[in-house]
């Protein structure tokens, strides 16, 4: 059962990682993080890390997904990257640094001991992890609160001040010229 | 543990380089973001991962405390976003190049 819920969100999950790398449209992007999102809750879930798998349902599925997608919905869609880049030659050299990456972190992984211990019955609670953070984590959660704050603060700013004088994009013929 | 957590470490790691591939080769400012969030993504996976394997409760508790941030940095990163896009008709990082020399 364990096996197979993993194997069915691990593909997901890749799925929709290859997704939000390829899709031409951010929409397709924002829809393919939602998948990645969802079956990444359905692991927690099988780490025993039920808190974590709601928050991820609530906060990036529920939250940080509908924030792209407004985004995607304000800023009205034009023909994205139509233009060749004037940095050619991304994917070839993406490719090879990426595989590379990924052999090394595999690697660096493997060599980790296995384990496996015996866990107390309300590990990953909400019960659990909230004794946690209100004990010995106290001080990094009023922090995070404080950053938040900051958060809610440069939102106001940034979304209330008047419209910054209109640059045009520099065109790609302007460049050459210049 | 009936799958062994080196499978949840290997998938972690092939997330966080799709979305390191990611940041190399798009040029549109909200993709970059996403591939951001991936990364983040995996590794809260690898920390989740971690904290099974040593029955302690402090690799979940990090992963909270990187949600928060991700929050915060989303919030922050797409007004600037909205911004760029007011003054210059643009998300394509490449054409966003006041700065350059």
């Amino acid at each position: 059962m364990e096996v197979l819920l993993f194997a069915v969100s691990a593909a997901l999950s890749l799925a929709g990682g290859v997704g939000v790398v390829a899709a031409r449209q951010p929409v397709h992007s924002a829809l393919s993080l939602l998948l990645v999102l969802g079956s990444l809750a359905v692991l927690y879930l099988t780490l025993a890390a039920e808190f974590l798998a709601v928050l991820q349902v609530i906060v990036y599925a529920g939250a940080i997904v509908v924030l792209f997608l407004f985004v995607i919905m304000l800023l009205h869609a034009r023909p994205p990257e139509s233009r060749p880049s004037p940095v050619g030659g991304q994917w070839g050299l993406a490719v090879p640094l990426g595989a590379a990456l990924w052999a090394g972190l595999s690697y660096a992984v493997l060599r980790l001991p296995a384990g496996g211990r015996e866990l107390p019955p309300e590990f990953g609670t909400t019960e659990a992890v909230g004794r946690e953070l209100f004990s010995r984590f106290l001080l990094p959660f009023e922090v995070a609160s404080l950053l938040l704050l900051v958060g809610i603060v440069a939102a106001v700013v940034l979304g209330s001040s008047p419209a910054p004088p209109s640059v045009p994009p520099r065109s790609a013929s302007g460049r050459e010229e210049a | 543990m009936t799958v062994p957590a080196s499978a949840y470490l290997l998938l972690s790691a092939a997330l966080f380089t799709l979305g390191t591939v990611g940041v190399l080769v798009r040029r549109t400012a909200l993709i970059l973001f996403m591939s951001i969030e991936l990364m983040l993504n995996a590794v809260n996976l690898a920390f989740v991962t971690l904290a099974r394997v040593h029955a302690n409760l402090d690799g979940q508790l990090a992963v909270f405390f990187v949600l928060v941030v991700a929050a915060v940095e989303v919030v922050v990163g797409l007004s600037i976003l909205v911004h760029i896009f007011r003054s210059r008709d643009t998300v394509d990082v490449d054409e966003v190049d006041l700065l350059r020399g």
